[in-house]
């Protein structure tokens, strides 16, 4: 039987990095194929050429038995090539109807109750309930996903690709995910699921194709492996055990945070009533789906978004109403989740950046000059004792690897010595070997009596790091759960905004 | 959808670094290309091209007294790109610099008008400071709008500059109005020790210092202070500059006033060195010229300087162009045809253009070289950056 | 101020308006496909110039007219060539389009400085709707460029919020990649648009030199297409409140200029002032409800689109 897809010897390159490299894959009819792979393995790019976003530099696409080349990704929806992408890529202030029919509406002016009762029933047959005049900037992120997969299914794709589904998903809502992509393999679609995550891998795929360095390594059935030949192929070698966790008894408190209430880019309240307290020598992980309130969280925590209401007070000291400053003096390192976005300035080099935070500091100024030799003299020091990897140390931190410019930006904000870190998604994107680092960084830091504030979409991270685990949903905690009971079941549920009677609910 | 073996078609791909050489010939590229666009149009409307070249050229570079015009244009433009250079280091677009140009000579005229018996020694200190105020309350108001209400710069200073070129028509027709100027706009003379002595035997005045030492300075506290540190953190990464703790709204203030100073002292040394009195239409749009000027300095304060002296060369040529009949507006269109041409050539510096179906020879190595890496570190921000 | 004179304001604001609301329409359909254009004031120059040569040539104000439309449209390409083909600066690329436009309308129009034109466009009262008392003879005892006016408000109204071409038109501009990944052209509707808002500009540009003050002097426009951008973003995007915002501002400026007339004795040059400091003064209230204002504006407005970066 011909395959519905084969790509043969894609080759994809962009200033600096090889994406792909004679990378083959083969895709059959009504099989749900999982794209494994670490960080950077060149997953989504791959994806991306057979949706006809990139244009590869070289190899073939065979559609049915037949080459084709894809020069815009209105060419690949013709062919019956869907991808819903990681971000959606969907029109915020739009409807879910607009956007389901954009580009695929043929009447030159329709009325909005057609149109959002044709993008209802659509929904509905395939048990993906969205409200479709609600705009899209109001609904959750799986909500968002579901006008997604609408989207592809309204222009018939045939071959539907989906770039990290779960992550934006509580537990619950993946294992609902998974059994929709079946049903559609079973209608004879073929759904292309790409994952860094051994467990979903082997929840829903018929077939798995590992790719790793931008090539692929392996195809293999599920039925014939299993997850540490997986971890294997994906890794390279064998995956290294676990990061270990000596015990330290928490002391004081170095953080609290009491009744915090804060509005939203959008002006609407994000924050509500949060409470919650960091001990000296403690990791508090925050889990939730993505933009449930804790990038504002830290925001706040830092300075940098101000609160309706409720106190920060770190180590006894009231800093509600303080600088972001005089926060960074008193103490506080913070480790955004956007890095070249806020944590570093990525047209500038690691000098400049390891300044960031220092250019008021006396021994790093000459009376209104900035002391370059002391300057160069310290991001040498944090350059080497952090093992980050650069060509030079005035080269523009752009141009590192994202593991490099992630310990970049935790050795400036731990070389202040700091009393609390406060670390958002510290790893998300990191491949396996540097995340591991950073756990090690962190875990160093708790071992000092830091106190920890990690936010992460990762459960197993949280899990492996954590002292305790404490749950956001729309704003608001749901409760907090010791590291050592902490279920993922139980987690899943407060995720999804379901109380659960727990005994740490005191 | 097509099949396979499309035609071979031109494609764009970012470069890592930003080309060096690539930058400097577009630039040069731009230029020639101006030139041979106004060729085409002049001989289009049926003019002798040999003959208006020759003129600019002669008015501008080809005699001593065309050198000297040359450089006197050259002082306003070199204060007025630096005006635009330095709010853009902030990402901010001062297009105001044309009004804040005029209220800088309102300034220092009322000085000088003000206190006209005093010694030149503390009267024109003075009135670079009257120019310095003017200038700077003028790119006050865009920069507090901007600053406190979060209003963006670009109207409002470019609308203050109709403001203030009528409010110095308001005085020139009537306040400071000159007895006997037979009507004309004019104010009265100013006193010699209002006026900016020459250099040497030249036409040229001591405002050519000044300028080159401003281009000094400005460039010396960009590249070197705390302070402007911070100015450029926060012109390349304003949410980082929030984040390490950087007063944004104060800085955008303190930059506008230091911008609308810049193009302040622009309208003194024009007044003081080479009008000698105030009148309307002191300017021939060197704030508008200066944003040309910044942008195609790429926003450094050294590199304001010498293309100041090119477009200095233009105004010259194109006051030449009167005397061949015909109207400066000339002028105008190759200043904006160079920037646009210089402007599009930044592509190419932005961009490697490949040939598809490509082949591994065809492209560039996937990691820069040291010395690539090198000039990227010590790249300025871009024209595209905004 | 008598009812006479204030009735006479108001319809001299209506016509004075007008230009403004050309050219504001144009740029809000500019703007909605992500694509600044700041060169709005050139434009409206070339226009104008444009317009007003043909009509000298020929004595149709009609067709000069379309030949105002068809020079500014011809900018908006060289911007949309720069902008999107090249991939330019927006901001830059506009205010080199105002010199320009500035130079060459200077540049074509020396030799009809001050010359009266051969035939204008004048009022038609129309039938029926002029009898109402009051604003039949402020809204319909105008020119045939006004009620064009009026229909092109509502028309771009419904184009931008009803149509597919106009959800198209505003998905480009708020989010590029989504567009082009569901096979919208991203860079075709950026320069229909931008060609589409220069051509709004150059009609503004000749209503001015056809209709509202017919003859030509260099920069005829004094800071209009200024006033039109800030328009724009008084309007939050939409066409309606443009014409709204447009047709006070004309009322202000055809207010300053009767100053006198009502006993108000300040020099000229002042009253000359108030246009661009009602429009910063305006700039400055609508900033209180700066949330909403920035939510409105097209969100990739400014950002040039390039499918393969990364």
């Amino acid at each position: 039987m011909i395959p519905v897809v084969e790509l043969r010897g894609i080759v994809k390159r962009f200033p600096g990095v090889v994406a792909n490299h004679n990378a083959d894959l083969v895709l059959e009819n009504g099989e749900v194929h999982a794209l494994l792979g670490e960080n950077g393995a060149g997953k989504t790019t791959l994806m991306s050429i057979l949706a006809g976003i990139y244009r590869p530099d070289a190899g073939t696409i065979l559609l049915d038995g037949g080459p084709v080349s894809f020069r815009t990704p209105g060419h690949a929806i013709e062919a019956g090539i869907g991808m819903v992408h990681q971000h959606f890529r969907l029109v915020q202030p739009f409807t879910v109807a607009e956007n389901v029919l954009l580009g695929a509406e043929r009447r030159f002016a329709a009325s909005r109750s057609s149109t959002d009762q044709r993008v209802s029933e659509l929904g509905e047959s395939y048990g993906l309930k969205v409200d479709p005049s609600a705009r899209v900037w109001q609904l959750s992120a799986g909500e968002q996903q579901r006008v997604g997969i609408l989207k592809a299914l309204f222009r018939e794709a045939r071959i539907l690709i989906l770039d990290e589904p779960t992550a934006v998903l509580t537990p619950q809502e993946a294992t609902r995910l998974f059994e929709t992509l079946r049903k559609m393999a079973e209608e004879g679609r073929t759904v292309v699921f790409i994952s860094h995550k051994l467990d979903e891998v082997m929840a829903v795929a018929d077939r798995i194709s590992v790719l790793r360095g931008g090539e692929k390594i392996a195809s293999v059935t599920r039925s014939e492996t299993d997850k540490r030949a997986l971890a294997r192929l994906m890794v390279g070698h064998d995956v290294s055990s676990k990061t270990q966790r000596a015990d330290s008894s928490a002391a004081g408190v170095c953080l609290e945070v009491r009744g915090l209430d804060a509005l939203g880019d959008r002006g609407l309240q994000v924050l509500h009533g949060i409470d919650l307290e960091v001990r000296r020598g403690e990791v508090l992980g925050v889990a939730g789906v993505s933009g449930n309130g804790q990038r504002e969280l830290t925001e706040v925590i830092a300075g940098i978004r101000r609160p309706s209401a409720g106190t920060v007070e770190m180590e006894g000291v009231d800093l509600t109403d303080v600088s972001p400053a005089q926060r960074i003096r008193s103490g506080l390192a913070y480790v955004p989740e956007d890095r070249l976005g806020m944590g570093l300035v990525g047209s500038m080099d690691c000098v400049s950046n390891v300044m960031l935070k220092l250019s008021g500091d006396r021994r790093f100024t000459r009376g209104p000059f900035v002391n370059s030799g002391a300057a160069e003299k310290l991001t040498h020091r944090l350059v080497d004792a952090f093992d980050v990897k650069t060509p030079s140390i005035n080269a523009p931190v752009r141009l590192m690897s994202g593991g490099n410019i992630q310990k970049l930006l935790l050795a400036r904000e731990l070389s202040s010595e700091p009393k609390l870190l406060v670390a958002s998604q510290p790893t998300a994107g990191l491949d396996v070997a540097a995340a591991q680092a950073v756990h090690d960084i962190i875990l160093e830091e708790r071992a000092k009596g830091v106190g920890i504030l990690l936010i992460s979409e990762d459960l197993d991270e949280l899990l492996s790091l954590s002292d305790r685990i404490l749950v956001m949903y729309e704003g608001n905690v749901m409760g907090t759960i010791d590291g050592d009971d902490a279920g993922r079941e139980k987690i899943g549920l407060m995720m999804a905004g379901t109380h659960t009677d727990m005994e740490a609910a005191s | 959808m097509s099949r396979a073996s499309a035609p071979i078609r031109p494609r764009l791909v970012k470069r890592l670094v930003p080309s060096r050489s690539m930058r400097i010939g577009v630039r040069a590229g731009a230029v020639v290309c101006a030139f041979i666009l106004a060729a085409i149009f002049l001989l289009l409307t049926g003019r002798s091209v040999g003959t208006i070249f020759g003129a600019m050229w002669d008015g501008s570079f080809g005699s001593p007294y065309g050198q000297a015009q040359t450089i006197l244009a050259a002082i306003p433009l070199i204060f007025t790109g630096l005006a635009v250079a330095i709010a853009f280091r902030m990402r901010l677009w001062n297009i105001g610099a044309e009004g804040q140009f005029y209220l800088g000579a309102f300034g220092a005229t009322a000085v000088a008008y003000a206190i006209p018996t005093a010694p030149a020694f503390i009267l024109l200190p003075l009135m670079i400071l009257g120019g310095m105020v003017g200038g700077g309350a003028w790119a006050f108001v865009p920069g507090i709008l901007r600053a406190r209400l979060g209003v963006n710069e670009i109207v409002p200073s470019l609308l203050l500059n109709y403001v203030g070129i009528l409010l110095v028509d308001y005085m020139v027709h009537g306040p400071w109005s000159d007895p006997q100027s037979f009507g004309f706009p004019l104010g009265k003379p100013f006193s010699d020790s209002a006026t900016l002595p020459t250099l040497g035997d030249t036409a040229v005045h001591a405002g050519a210092i000044v300028a080159i030492l401003a281009a000094l300075a400005i460039s010396l506290v960009l590249s070197r202070t705390v302070w402007g540190y911070r100015v450029r953190v926060i012109g390349e990464n304003a949410r980082a500059a929030n984040y390490a703790g950087f007063s944004i709204a104060r800085n955008v203030v303190a930059i506008m006033l230091l911008s609308g100073a810049l193009a302040g002292v622009g309208g003194m040394v024009e007044v003081s060195g080479v009008v000698h009195k105030i009148q309307a239409n002191i300017s021939p749009g060197f704030g508008y010229t200066g944003i040309i000027v910044a942008t195609l300095a790429r926003f450094s304060p050294l590199a304001v300087v010498p293309i100041a002296l090119l477009f200095g060369a233009l105004i010259v040529a194109g006051n030449e162009l009167q005397t061949v009949g015909l109207p400066s507006d000339i002028v105008l269109m190759l200043q904006a045809v160079i920037l646009l041409f210089a402007l599009a050539g930044e592509l190419f510096v932005q961009y490697r253009v490949q040939w598809r179906p490509g082949s591994s020879s065809s492209a560039a190595p996937a990691i820069p070289s040291e010395p690539e890496r090198q000039a990227a570190a010590s790249a300025s921000p871009s024209i595209e950056a905004g | 101020m008598t009812p006479d004179l204030v009735l006479t304001i108001f319809i001299a604001g209506i016509a004075a308006g007008t230009t403004l609301v050309f050219a504001a329409v144009g740029e809000i359909i500019t703007e909605r496909s992500g694509v600044l254009n700041l060169g709005v004031e050139g434009m409206m120059l070339v226009g104008a110039v444009t317009g007003f040569l043909v009509n000298n040539q020929i004595g149709q104000p009609w067709i000069g007219a379309i030949a105002g439309v068809l020079a500014g449209a011809a900018m908006g390409l060289v911007h949309a060539v720069f902008v999107v083909g090249f991939k330019t600066n927006q901001v830059v690329t506009g205010l080199a389009l105002v010199i320009f436009g500035n130079g060459l309308s200077g540049y074509l129009g020396t030799s009809v400085v001050g010359e009266p034109p051969p035939a204008t466009f004048d009022p038609i009262a129309l039938p029926l709707l002029s009898s109402i008392p009051v604003l039949g003879r402020i809204l319909f005892n105008q020119d045939a460029l006004v009620y064009a006016g009026y229909i092109l408000v509502a028309g771009a109204w419904w184009f931008v919020f009803r149509t597919r071409p106009g959800l198209n038109l505003r998905s480009v501009g708020e989010s590029p990649e989504t567009a082009d990944a569901v096979g919208i052209s991203v860079v075709k509707t950026r320069y229909l648009a931008v060609m589409c808002g220069g051509g709004f500009a150059g009609l503004g540009g000749a209503y001015l030199s056809l209709a509202q003050a017919p003859s030509w002097v260099p920069n005829l426009t004094a800071g209009r297409g200024w006033i039109a951008i800030a328009l724009v973003i008084f309007a939050t995007w939409n066409p309606l409140r443009a014409a709204l915002g447009g047709y006070l501002f004309g009322c202000v400026e055809a207010l300053s200029f009767r100053l006198q007339a009502v006993g108000v004795d300040i020099p000229v040059f002042f009253v000359s002032m108030l246009p661009y400091l009602f429009t910063i003064a305006v700039l400055v209230v609508i900033s209180r409800g700066n949330l909403t204002r920035r939510l409105a504006a097209p969100a990739a407005l400014g950002n040039s689109f390039a499918r393969e970066e990364r």
